[in-house]
């Protein structure tokens, strides 16, 4: 098989020969339980892969459409008996498309800004929080949405996704050591995220307020950056690897007993940073050693026992599984666990809560139209449950969910686990 | 040559329920096995009018046709080995009704087989048929096949399951037959069309048996220090009378491929385990697995478990339902096969499939439903190595004549398809070969309907035709 110069990474018959085409997976799949068509599944994608790889047959309009429609949500993998790692053969044909091939002027241009120049650079990240807080709050939103300018551009359903801007940013608190209250029992670094710094800046104080609560000293290092997920996912892997580099030296300066992420999403790359680096490279080992120390807050929490004293939170809730906790991470029980261990929550199971929600990194973006159609059947689902509470484990998820309590006006709030921990928490 | 015929389709059904480009036509040449065969064109349509106008217009224009579910299918039975129109029935995916009371369910074809549990499970009933692609298949395929499943020995195939069915004849008219309630009167039209693979007609809607949960469940895991005593133990269960809901065997080999994969918590030390369920009223249930736990003893048995909790239960046939794929990590294909022996014959046939691999050159595995006798015997080989593939290929055509030989089946579940189509002549004269031909020709004389699917192409018999191409789909430059 030719050696496909994708940045650190090199795939070889065997990762493709694993698929044995049993279709096991189909079913498991958001967008084949959408539109029932082989080439929007898992093993359909994997064969069209292999044409590419394998075969060498050009990289065609066709190929790039049904890989972009892929959600990387890694259901199938989850379904596959025979343990074919889908996500490294997405992310490996999708950095293929990235080299190969020329998406349009617009896209390209988008592409490049956001996964090289904004999400990398905190100055610029905080820039543009800003100008959209300042669309936000000014009043500017609510003429735009008026006036209808916005289904005129066609950003009507995009603009409901959009996330709204904190008052006061996370970013500041890089940097900052918080104690733990009453005996340290560990010391953990947060991993704090980039958007989240300016759209999620109360879950990340949640997170900390939480982990502290539990004896834990929380790190949260200053020279830390986006866990380049996005642009891994994207198939943009040198940005990518450049973040790495940059988290490896923030992360790695001291033993911490944890690396800590409140989001399932950067929780798996960071997992898997060993990926992004072949085995003859320095920093391979190093992302090895990164990855054995990242554990998602509700894998840290629940193995490590909360000790907090709770109170009673005699509310219906129910619990949506982040992707890329259960089928990247394969971490089914212990925001369960930490759900159950809340006095007096009714705790209701969702229904198909292992299929995506539709947002998956930025898919609820590229591809609007599919995630809204996700987000209208998980909305229905969630309604038949009856909770007031919607629960789950990654920012990404919270976002699409409160897009879709609002949408459908199911007049659900939507948080995250350590979120609902932090209110149970009697403070000291 | 089709274009006039796509226009049509298109026409019909809009056109993003036909395609017809060489990369889209690509993804339907395969399914779950290790055959290929590549359409023409490929439609999807949603409602039995739909099914009824596309055989009409593929008639028009001479072109066959064959339906496809999810194309998991392990024979090729969904394959068009012709070429012709593929009818997915995919997106007939309604659940038309579901009568609680009368533990009956009205679908289309294309309902994955888990949905309808699903849908049921709500009300405490569920639908028994039980392939280990369940997750995936569809009703359809599974009416076709006549698809069966750990549970099969004591809840029958999905033949015993299906009380009505609307089907569609290759001339486009729409028939119903069997009756939703009770045996209906006359000719069993209903089984007949269960398990014909789509050779005599198109099933567009199904009316099912839903069973009902039993109150109480039990699943045990003997373990053995030899094949033998595994393969004894399972005849003399059912010579006592105990007829247990499921009773899966997993040799050494596999268990060992599958505990390094799920953790199921298979003992890899040990030489063959037995996945035995019984179900029933709790006090019913208790008592059999005492009498199964003994007899498994007296069988020397190394040990015996009881699940303790659901959760238990669950990851042991996680273990079995996903033990193929689990061999299949072991080597880049892999060929599952599909007998039947009588069950008194079960040492002696798994004796005889570990002698045929020596010769071969194969470690094959075993993982089978024991208690009815239905064995898959798994080949692992790589594709590239076409010596090798032919040598897999003989070494299953060895262990299928071997079935035949001591009074047994050539498949019990996979169905015939394009795989076994040039065995058949190990089962059947040329007579019985007429018999069924005129069955077919009743109701698809044009073979217009899954052509080269059943009977044999060539006409030697009981001569195996060896391929001499590689079928598997991955090619290597």
């Amino acid at each position: 098989m030719p050696r496909s110069a994708v940045p650190g990474q090199t795939l070889v018959y065997e990762d493709y020969a694993r698929c044995i085409h049993c279709g096991l997976c189909l079913n498991a799949c958001p967008t084949y339980r959408l539109w029932n068509l082989e080439a929007d599944s898992p093993r359909g994608r994997i064969h069209q892969m292999i044409q590419v790889e394998l075969n060498q047959q050009p990289i065609t309009d066709s190929f790039v459409d049904h890989i972009d429609k892929c959600l990387d949500c890694r259901a199938c993998e989850t379904a596959c008996p025979s343990g074919v790692e889908y996500g490294k053969l997405v992310e490996h044909a999708r950095a293929r498309i990235e080299r190969d091939y020329s998406r349009s002027w617009l896209a390209t241009v988008t592409r490049n800004f956001v996964f090289r120049h904004l999400l990398p650079e905190p100055h610029r990240l905080i820039d543009f929080a800003y100008v959209i807080r300042l669309y936000q709050r000014s009043g500017l939103q609510a003429i735009a949405r008026g006036i209808g300018i916005l289904k005129l551009l066609g950003l009507a359903e995009r603009e409901r996704l959009l996330p709204r801007i904190d008052d006061n940013f996370f970013f500041g608190r890089l940097g900052s050591t918080f104690s733990a209250a009453g005996p340290r029992r560990a010391r953990v670094a947060f991993f704090a995220g980039c958007v989240a710094n300016v759209t999620f800046s109360q879950l990340n104080e949640a997170t900390v307020r939480v982990l502290t609560a539990n004896g834990c000293e929380v790190v949260v290092p200053k020279e830390q950056f986006c866990c380049g997920a996005l642009a891994a996912h994207a198939g943009v892997r040198d940005a990518a690897r450049d973040l790495t580099r940059k988290n490896l030296t923030a992360f790695l300066c001291e033993d911490f007993d944890a690396i800590i992420t409140n989001s399932a999403g950067c929780g798996s790359t960071l997992k898997e940073y060993d990926h992004l680096f072949s085995p003859d490279e320095p920093e391979h080992a190093q992302a090895r050693a990164f990855a054995g120390k990242t554990r998602d807050v509700t894998e840290f929490l629940a193995a490590f026992g909360l000790t907090a004293k709770m109170k009673p939170l005699p509310i219906r809730v129910t619990y949506q599984d982040s992707c890329h906790l259960l089928h990247g991470q394969k971490i089914r029980e212990a925001p369960r666990a930490l759900l159950h261990a809340i006095p007096n929550l009714d705790f209701v199971e969702l229904p198909y809560s292992e299929i995506c929600c539709g947002s998956a990194g930025i898919y609820n973006v590229t591809q609007t139209e599919t995630s809204l159609e996700l987000l209208a059947e998980k909305m229905h689902h969630v309604k038949s449950t009856g909770a007031q509470t919607i629960v789950t484990a990654n920012p990404g998820c919270l976002l699409q969910l409160r897009a879709g309590a609002s949408i459908h006006r199911s007049n659900q709030e939507v948080l995250h686990v350590v979120e609902l921990l932090d209110r149970a928490i009697v403070s000291a | 040559m089709y274009s006039g015929l796509i226009r049509e389709f298109e026409d019909l059904l809009g056109p993003s329920s036909v395609l017809y480009r060489p990369e889209d036509l690509l993804l339907y040449e395969y399914d779950g096995s290790i055959e290929k065969g590549r359409p023409n064109v490929v439609v999807f349509p949603t409602t039995t009018e739909h099914v009824s106008r596309i055989v009409k217009l593929s008639a028009e224009h001479h072109f066959p046709i064959v339906g496809r579910g999810a194309g998991t299918g392990l024979s090729g039975g969904a394959l068009a080995r012709t070429g012709g129109v593929m009818l997915v029935f995919a997106r007939m995916n309604r659940i038309f009704e579901l009568d609680v009371e009368n533990q009956r369910a009205t679908v289309q074809p294309g309902v994955v087989n888990y949905e309808l549990t699903r849908a049921a499970e709500a009300h405490g009933l569920y639908f028994a048929p039980d392939p280990s692609s369940w997750k995936s298949c569809t009703i359809g395929g599974n009416v076709a096949e006549n698809a069966g499943g750990p549970h099969t020995l004591a809840y029958g195939v999905t033949t015993n399951h299906v009380t009505a069915l609307e089907v569609v004849l290759p001339d486009g008219e729409v028939l119903r037959v069997g009756s939703t309630h009770g045996d209906a009167p006359g000719y069993d039209l209903t089984g007949l069309f269960v398990g014909s693979e789509g050779t005599l007609a198109l099933v567009t809607e199904i009316t099912v048996k839903l069973s009902r949960k039993p109150e109480a469940v039990k699943t045990l895991l003997a373990i053995f220090e030899s094949v033998d005593d595994a393969a004894d133990t399972v005849v003399d269960i059912t010579a006592r009378a105990i007829t247990p809901a499921a009773c899966e065997m997993l040799d050494g080999w596999t268990l060992r491929a599958v505990e390094d994969y799920i953790h199921a918590g298979f003992p890899t030390d040990s030489a063959a385990v037995l996945l035995i369920e019984v179900e029933g009223l709790a006090e019913t249930v208790a008592a059999q697995a005492a009498a199964i736990t003994e007899v498994c003893h007296a069988h020397r048995a190394r040990e015996v478990r009881l699940a303790r909790d659901n959760a238990e239960r669950n990851l042991l046939w996680k273990g079995r339902k996903n033990a193929f794929g689990a061999l299949g990590r072991l080597a880049p294909s892999n060929y599952v096969l599909d007998g039947v022996i009588p069950r008194s014959k079960l040492p002696q046939a798994l004796r005889r499939i570990r002698q045929i691999g020596d010769q071969y050159g194969f470690q094959i595995g075993n993982i089978f439903h024991a208690g009815d006798g239905n064995l898959h015997p798994i080949v692992l080989f790589d594709p590239r190595d076409k010596k090798q593939f032919e040598r897999a290929l003989q070494a299953a055509a060895e262990i299928i004549r071997h079935c035949v030989e001591i009074g047994g089946a050539l498949t019990g579940e996979h169905g015939v398809g394009m795989e076994k189509s040039e065995l058949m002549p190990l089962l059947f004269s040329d007579a019985d070969f007429a018999l069924m031909r005129r069955v077919h020709d009743a109701f698809n004389p044009d073979s217009s309907l899954n052509p080269g699917k059943i009977f044999p192409l060539s006409k030697g018999c009981g001569e195996i035709r060896v391929r001499h191409s590689s079928s598997s789909r991955l090619r290597v430059d």
